[in-house]
């Protein structure tokens, strides 16, 4: 058997780490969209992720349409769950509190997860990889071409999300509700457009980590909630609220399980990313990028 | 009044008892519990179908010594709780002569103990030895039986065929849940029998989504043969991290969970060249025409497809095994639950199963040896009987 060296190791398990921890990011900011205009922790984001990866193998491999027309279709269809999901199940709450809010979160992904498992089944899908199962070789570490499309995706959210908020107008009333709700309804920006617009975005954001992240690893009705924990574990390492913070605690997340399963026992992965989390905490309660001052304005 | 109250009740009693009596002269009573609903439905679905077929076709075929076969199935969601009631039911109100099932090791758990109180036979559908022995006792539990192969037989089929090619290294991978660390830990015990070192020892999470970093590890440690336990995704994404990683040269041994056709085509080609121990009822085509259950295997293979249009699952298989030998014994001895279990525990020693064939015995209610699997590779997208 050829040389397997230390430094080739130490790569692929960074690799390895920084496409899983794309994935976190992606959820992560999924998480942030909606809690900084709502406060709300939307429990039902990993179920996005779970409904683009399996919608996408519906109209990709079941229906046969070709990847760039069920791509923006998948997208669409989980927009359109995401808007539902407000319309349906935040909306209608009356004098709701964050509290509740949250729950009737957790209740809707209960409820898309078993009509997931209703239409899918429980046996888990596969999605053909973008551009083929060859893998590169690069300095002895074994990259999968898909986990480029994975940092190619997270890249490119990041780059049209800072394009929103910072340059449209749209954006920035978005930003203005998160910042003082009350206010921006005075100077007459309707909360309520921006509360859908903004399930309707982390929706969406959801639905491309699941498209990306199925030909890796499949997908089925029930991983939603995994995501969901790991990508809430993201945006509190990072900061609640930042979506830099995300980006780093997604990649921090990824990276670090992926170290701690290769060098120490991979029994303890998930302990080790707590680990870090906690330990950001004690030091830093806000998060990597939180801000305290943030954090004491809001409510949740 | 209370003489006419007698009359009509004597007149009553005597059409009930004659409506009663030939239903109980007609029909022996079979009770089923599997976890037809909830999260392991996956087992008792198919055993639930499975059984309902079996009875249809022994009544088909003239019943048992000419009386029906009647299978009183109920579900126990996988229930430890609810199976208990429902055995409790089959046994004291349904008046069965045996009851076969449960689909699981814990909810088969939870009923041995009426299958002792009450003296009624059950041949459970579950993995785990300890269903059937007793570890205080150091012998077999009296009324209970099991038919689907336990774990240990699995790691001996492995290391049996590992041994054979020389092989003395090897690395464990398994998912942290019931099934794979009930494996690793039989993995772990059994290698020194083997003469066999397990070099690295690695676990990863039921949903994890990549197992990269541990095969990164076991490719730095360099052993000659990679056994995996586990079930699900994980155990196909685990077969393309290694193929990805380029480790196709060192061998790669699934347990008897990546026994579906299914998992071959979901690793979409990674799977080429991996070694699982399955049961016959798996692999009913590839067996050779002489092979002990080959007739058993592809009839019911046939019968299952044509009735319900889908492929079987080896589970069903474990209801086949149970309720074929039930009927066997009301065949010879009648419903007398004393008599079955003897004439399971004594005279089905020989019965050619889907999973085996089976040889109970006062000192053995599991009735198979690591005979009972039979080394499968994957070669061109199919299984095929490994060397």
């Amino acid at each position: 058997m050829e040389e397997f060296t230390l430094t080739s190791q130490l790569f692929q398990y960074l690799i390895t780490g920084l496409t899983i921890g794309s994935i976190y990011a992606m959820v992560a900011i999924g998480f942030n969209i909606i809690y900084n205009v709502t406060e709300i922790i939307n429990f039902a984001q990993g179920e996005f992720v779970m409904l683009g990866g399996l919608i996408m193998v519906f109209l990709h491999v079941a229906a046969g349409l070709p990847l760039l027309l069920a791509f923006p279709l998948t997208v669409i269809l989980v927009t359109l769950v995401g808007m539902l999901l407000n319309r349906l199940a935040i909306r209608p709450i009356r004098q709701p509190s964050v509290l509740t809010l949250i729950i009737a979160t957790i209740a809707a992904s209960i409820i898309i997860k078993g009509i997931a498992m209703f239409i899918w089944g429980k046996d888990p899908f596969d999605l053909p990889a973008f551009s083929g199962r060859t893998p590169i070789n690069f300095f002895g570490a074994i990259i999968q071409p898909q986990y480029f499309w994975v940092g190619g995706f997270l890249v490119a959210i990041v780059i049209l999300l800072t394009f929103f908020f910072e340059k449209t107008i749209t954006g920035k009333a978005m930003s203005a509700c998160a910042d003082n709700p009350d206010a921006a309804s005075l100077v007459g920006i309707n909360v309520n457009h921006m509360v859908l617009l903004s399930f309707a975005l982390s929706a969406a954001i959801g639905a491309v980590a699941g498209i990306t992240v199925t030909p890796i690893s499949l997908m089925e009705y029930d991983r939603g909630a995994m995501l969901a924990i790991k990508g809430f574990g993201a945006v509190i390492l990072g900061g609640l609220g930042s979506f830099p913070g995300a980006i780093l605690g997604g990649l921090i997340m990824g990276t670090i399980e992926s170290f701690g399963a290769g060098l120490v026992h991979s029994g303890y992965k998930d302990a080790f990313a707590l680990i870090v989390l906690l330990a950001v905490l004690f030091f830093k309660p806000s998060g990597l990028l939180g801000s305290i001052e943030i954090t004491k304005i809001k409510k949740f | 009044m209370p003489k006419k109250f007698v009359l009509i009740a004597t007149v009553f009693l005597f059409f009930m008892g004659a409506v009663i009596a030939p239903a109980l002269a007609d029909s022996y009573k079979v009770g089923a519990v599997f976890s037809v609903t909830g999260r392991t439905s996956f087992l008792g679905d198919p055993e639930k179908k499975t059984a309902v077929m079996v009875a249809e076709e022994i009544n088909k075929a003239g019943g048992i010594n000419g009386k029906e076969l009647e299978l009183i199935v109920y579900d126990t969601e996988g229930d430890a709780t609810k199976t208990n009631l429902a055995v409790k039911k089959l046994i004291n109100q349904d008046k069965v002569c045996a009851v076969i099932g449960p689909s699981l090791s814990g909810t088969s758990m939870a009923v041995v103990p009426l299958a002792e109180q009450f003296k009624t036979p059950l041949v459970s559908c579950a993995a785990s030895y300890k269903i059937t022995w007793d570890d205080k006792a150091s012998k077999p539990r009296h009324w209970v039986f099991k038919t689907p192969q336990t774990d240990t037989m699995a790691v001996d089929a492995i290391y049996t065929h590992l041994k054979a090619r020389g092989i003395r290294k090897i690395a464990v991978m398994s998912v942290t849940t019931g099934f794979g660390k009930s494996g690793h830990g039989e993995l772990l015990k059994l290698a020194a029998n083997y003469g066999i070192k397990v070099v690295a020892d690695e676990s990863y999470g039921p949903k994890d989504t990549d197992m990269t970093a541990q095969l990164t590890k076991i490719k730095g440690v360099g052993p000659e043969a990679i056994v995996n336990w586990s079930v699900g995704p994980t155990q196909v994404v685990v077969l393309r991290n290694w193929k990805d990683l380029g480790m196709t040269k060192i061998p790669f041994y699934q347990s008897h969970g990546f026994g579906s056709r299914k998992n071959i085509e979901l690793a979409a080609g990674a799977a080429e060249g991996v070694y699982c121990p399955l049961g016959a009822v798996n692999v009913a085509q590839i067996l050779p025409s002489g092979h002990a259950q080959k007739k058993v295997t592809m009839q019911y293979m046939n019968n299952y497809a044509a009735k319900y249009n889908e492929p079987l699952s080896s589970f069903g298989g474990h209801a086949w095994d149970a309720l074929h030998l039930v009927a066997g014994a009301l065949k010879a001895v009648g419903c007398d639950r004393a008599a079955i279990r003897d004439y399971l525990e004594n005279k089905t020693s020989g019965f050619v199963g889907q999973h085996g064939v089976f040889k109970y015995s006062p000192s053995d209610h599991i009735g198979l040896d690591k005979d009972a699997f039979l080394m499968v590779v994957v070669k061109d997208g199919d299984w095929a009987l490994a060397k």
